[in-house]
């Protein structure tokens, strides 16, 4: 696979990013956001997590009218794969590209720390290879990371099977952790080829540092 | 010179964890009777326009980027 990695002013996690699909055997590149085209040939976009432009206004909200977003909304809008972790996923709801929008969490803190998370639904191009109900531990570190949609909205995630991920406990049963609407971690878009969590695949590659179940997910992009 | 006053506020309905630390806070300091505190933003702007046209710029400016309507409300005052 050809990755693109997007690069804002403030991001910090393209350079993981590019290690964790490098180590998977793929070739990455990273894109500047005044960048108005993507590579050629690409398979995947992944807008990476960071603070851009500092958070300012909105986490998300600036760094989503960047050039190099439209270039993204146009190859999402032709069915090309899109993948928003952290910063990323809060990029690609102030875009527009999914449902719902990321509030400060509930109890005001970052929160820094490993998570279980849920597999809700992976009948998709990124869960493809993770089982349903399964337990997966990947690390959360965020200040706005409380996913809100409302009513309609929600119920139409459910219906079509967009939830992705929830945050639990080891038996996967859901806990709160920032406040999202029920427990949320990860969501995709009606078509399923736009996803965004606030947990961190591409930081647990690796037993020895706590986890390695990002590798599952990130690989599912091969299928 | 025109000035616009916007001010955003999370909308009814969707929790406003930093009011309600607030509330918490105050209720503790033996202020009592309050029911509800929410905290925004306000965002002031000057604008080279007439007063009679900054209307429809700063909501077309709410709606782009200054609010997230998922969310967020917002308010324009003209002065």
């Amino acid at each position: 696979m050809k990755v693109a990695v997007l690069r804002f002013p403030g991001t910090n996690c393209e350079f993981d990013t590019q290690y964790a699909f490098e180590k998977l055997g793929h070739t990455t590149e990273l894109v500047w956001h005044e960048e108005e085209k993507l590579p050629d040939s690409i398979d995947l976009v992944v807008v990476p997590g960071g603070f851009s432009y500092g958070d300012y206004l909105r986490s998300g909200s600036i760094a989503r009218f960047s050039p190099v977003m439209k270039a993204v909304t146009k190859y999402a809008q032709n069915g090309g794969k899109v993948l928003g972790i952290c910063n990323g996923f809060q990029i690609l709801t102030e875009a527009g590209l999914l449902p719902g929008a990321l509030k400060r969490n509930n109890n005001l803190h970052f929160i820094s720390k490993h998570q279980n998370l849920c597999v809700i639904n992976n009948d998709n191009a990124f869960l493809n290879l993770c089982e349903k109900g399964e337990v997966l531990n990947v690390p959360i570190a965020h200040a706005d990371g409380n996913y809100y949609i409302d009513d309609e909205g929600f119920e139409k995630l459910e219906s079509n099977g967009q939830i992705l991920l929830r945050y639990s406990d080891e038996n996967g049963n859901p806990v709160v952790v920032n406040g999202s609407v029920t427990s949320i971690a990860g969501v995709c878009n009606e078509s399923k080829n736009v996803f965004g969590l606030m947990p961190h695949p591409e930081r647990a590659l690796e037993a020895i540092l706590g986890s390695e179940d990002g590798i599952r997910m990130l690989k599912g992009f091969e299928a | 010179m025109t000035t616009a006053i916007v001010n955003v506020f999370l909308k009814e309905g969707v929790l406003d964890p930093q009011g309600k630390a607030a509330h918490h806070a105050l209720d503790s300091l033996g202020f009592k009777g309050i029911s509800d505190v929410r905290i925004g933003k306000q965002i002031v702007l000057q604008l080279d326009i007439e007063k009679e046209k900054a209307e429809a710029e700063v909501k077309e400016m709410c709606e782009t980027l200054l609010a997230n309507t998922v969310i967020e409300d917002y308010t324009i005052e003209i002065r």
